[in-house]
């Protein structure tokens, strides 16, 4: 199979919604696949990372067909990590619920950035059904960063900590 | 009856607490009532069209459906965060859990659906057919309650009703836990492994029996009741075509079903319901042979095949539950209920169409059927991947004709037109359904479709 055929398949590839073309010739074959170009999602689905609104006219909201890309290579399954965050051991959300950063709202939050914490240690706590579940540090390190709020409402596997 | 979005709909968001299919059906539902959706779903449901539609999403667990879908404490807290109003279960994983859905009430949510005591009763199957005696509802002649261990009056019971019998668990259903017995010598032992199979299966020993109907078919009647009195029923489904308790083709009328039939059995579920203050969709299922319907379970949700209803009587079920839901009284009166000409449903799975084994994957090519009376209930897409985790059912095709004749048509037609490359489906299968002379023929008994098939694998291991 020559290159300008395969230069052909790749136009092909680009200039359409497909995710994979494979071409049999004989005994040869060519599969061409397409590769994520970033880490960050092309935000077609916009209330998939954290509980995110989308706008309110909503018809702009792109199906997922103008980003095959993600469907096709499986990256939607876990939220795309903020391109931002510091190396490290990345703690995240292990239920839904509210985060809040300290035991009470007039206390101290339990850690805060550059701490040095150990395994074990609570770095904060999800409230759900009036239930309050501790997170605890499963390594030993510095909080590196701390990726959100009190009072803010978290998803399952949300990222939530680095520990560094 | 009015089209019109009603002045005062008490939703305002709406957790949809499933996935897939029904996911988007409800979603579709909710906006046309300009409710807002809370899309819940687990890892790797992230790229479900319905999530990528709704106003807000909540990751609540990882793949395994016990740590999502059947994930109360997630699904109600994920309602808390997002401030939702009310959630809808859809069918199967927690539709029919009493537990939840007395938990949703008690945090302080609306479970769109009956009471928690009304599918606590309906799914322990001696006490609903219990309760369908008392209202009226005919029932498969039987034990009339739970086997004891005296064998002198098993045998005694078994005879009253004639042999063949079925023994059947009290918390199975849906074809789990029975066993049929066709001679005195074995009923014993049948009693004996089918207690013991439940115990394992369903932590419950309880075994009632029933007459074993040779040759029935699977008609099922839908209703509606606003739980404030007011209740309808929409006539019937044939779900007749089934493998394995599966249902692979439903159809709405039932074929050979006159009007009386229809209006006397629907009119004794109705009746029924407002006995037991039955809320929201429901199905009263039954065997039905030689002209008479045996009562054998209700279903207290919304199932799969309610499309062929809806699309015989032009109403919309998913929306009457949520205005049910919302409070509102039934504004459909049973005379208001007219059945329009033939529908017929082809589940479409993820599975080899002859060896039925699952096929997660890619698909590659999507390319749906169209044209008059065709409806497509599906979430796939093109580069959508079927996660493994999960059934294998990625959509419906439903077809509209005014006869039967040109139902069948249609299918055969859209059958011909759906391309889903990338993974196997059961859409040859269902094309080979459409060309049968027995299915065209109509009024087919459960036992039909794995007869067929069982024909077809003897003539091809024959074939030198």
């Amino acid at each position: 199979m020559d290159l300008r055929k395969i230069k052909k398949l790749i136009d092909l590839l680009e200039e359409s919604n497909l995710a994979e073309i494979e071409i049999k010739e004989g005994e040869e074959s060519v599969r061409l696949a397409r590769v994520p170009s970033g880490a960050a999602s092309v935000a077609a689905t916009p209330a998939v990372q954290y509980l995110t609104t989308a706008p309110a006219p909503a018809p702009v909201v792109a199906m997922p067909m103008q980003s095959p890309v993600d469907a096709a290579t499986g990256a939607a399954s876990k939220p795309a990590i903020d391109p931002g965050l510091p190396a490290g051991h990345l703690i995240r959300a292990p239920m839904v619920g509210t985060f809040y950063a300290s035991p009470a709202p007039d206390q101290p939050p339990f850690v805060s950035v550059g701490q040095a914490v150990k395994a074990g240690d609570t770095l904060g706590i999800i409230e759900a059904m009036k239930m309050f579940n501790p997170i605890e540090s499963d390594v030993e390190g510095t909080v590196l960063a701390i990726q959100c709020e009190s009072g803010q409402p978290v998803e399952f596997d949300q990222p939530l900590f680095v520990i560094g | 009856m009015t089209n019109r979005i009603p002045e005062n709909p008490m939703l305002d968001k709406v957790v949809i607490a499933n996935r897939g299919e029904i996911a988007l059906r409800i979603l579709r539902a909710c906006h046309a009532l300009e409710i807002r959706t809370v899309a819940v779903h687990s890892t790797v449901d992230r790229n479900l069209k319905h999530v990528a539609m709704a106003d807000e999403s909540v990751c609540i667990g990882p793949a395994p459906p016990s740590e999502s879908y059947l994930n109360m404490p997630a699904i109600i807290a994920a309602a808390e965060v997002t401030d939702a109003q009310a959630i809808h279960p859809g069918y199967g994983f927690l539709s029919e859990n009493a537990d939840f859905a007395e938990r949703v009430e008690q945090s302080g949510f609306i479970f769109i659906g009956p009471m928690a005591d009304t599918i606590r009763l309906m799914g322990d199957k001696v006490e609903a057919i219990r309760a369908m005696q008392e209202a009226g509802v005919p029932c498969v002649p039987g034990s009339g309650g739970p086997l004891d261990s005296d064998p002198a009056t098993n045998i005694k019971i078994a005879r009253e009703i004639g042999y063949p019998v079925i023994v059947k668990a009290a918390g199975g259903g849906g074809g789990r836990g029975m066993r049929v017995v066709h001679t005195e010598a074995a009923l014993g032992n049948a009693i004996q492994t089918t207690k013991a199979e439940a115990r394992a299966a369903f932590g419950n020993d309880m075994v009632y029996m029933e007459k074993f109907l040779e040759n029935p078919r699977h008609i099922e009647i839908q209703v509606l009741a606003d739980g404030q009195g007011g209740a309808i029923h929409l006539g019937e489904r044939d779900c007749s075509m089934q493998r394995r308790h599966q249902k692979v083709v439903e159809e709405a009328p039932a074929p050979a079903i006159t009007a009386e039939q229809r209006e006397r059995i629907g009119a004794i579920c109705v009746e029924a319901c407002k006995r037991i203050g039955y809320r929201g969709a429901g199905t009263f299922e039954f065997l039905y042979q030689d002209g008479h319907f045996y009562f054998i379970e209700m279903n207290t949700r919304i199932q799969v095949e309610h499309p062929v209803t809806e699309m015989v009587t032009g109403i919309d079920l998913i929306r009457e539950q949520l205005m049910i839901a919302s409070g509102h009284r039934l504004t459909l009166r049973q005379q208001d209920i007219v059945s329009s000409g033939h529908a017929i449903e082809c589940r479409i799975n993820a599975e080899d169409p002859d060896s039925f084994v699952p096929s997660p994957g890619l698909i590659q090519h999507f390319h749906p059927a169209g044209g008059p009376g065709v409806r497509v209930d599906s979430h796939i897409y093109e580069g959508y991947r079927v996660p493994a985790n999960y059934d294998s059912m990625i959509g419906k095709l439903i077809v509209h004709g005014p006869d039967r004749e040109t139902a069948v048509a249609r299918m055969r037609v859209a059958l011909s037109e759906m391309v889903v490359d990338g993974i196997k489906t059961n859409i040859p299968l269902q094309q080979r359904i459409m060309a049968d002379g027995g299915f065209q023929h109509g009024g087919q008994n459960i036992h039909y479709l794995e007869r067929r098939l069982a024909e077809r694998k003897e003539k091809s291991l024959s074939i030198v």
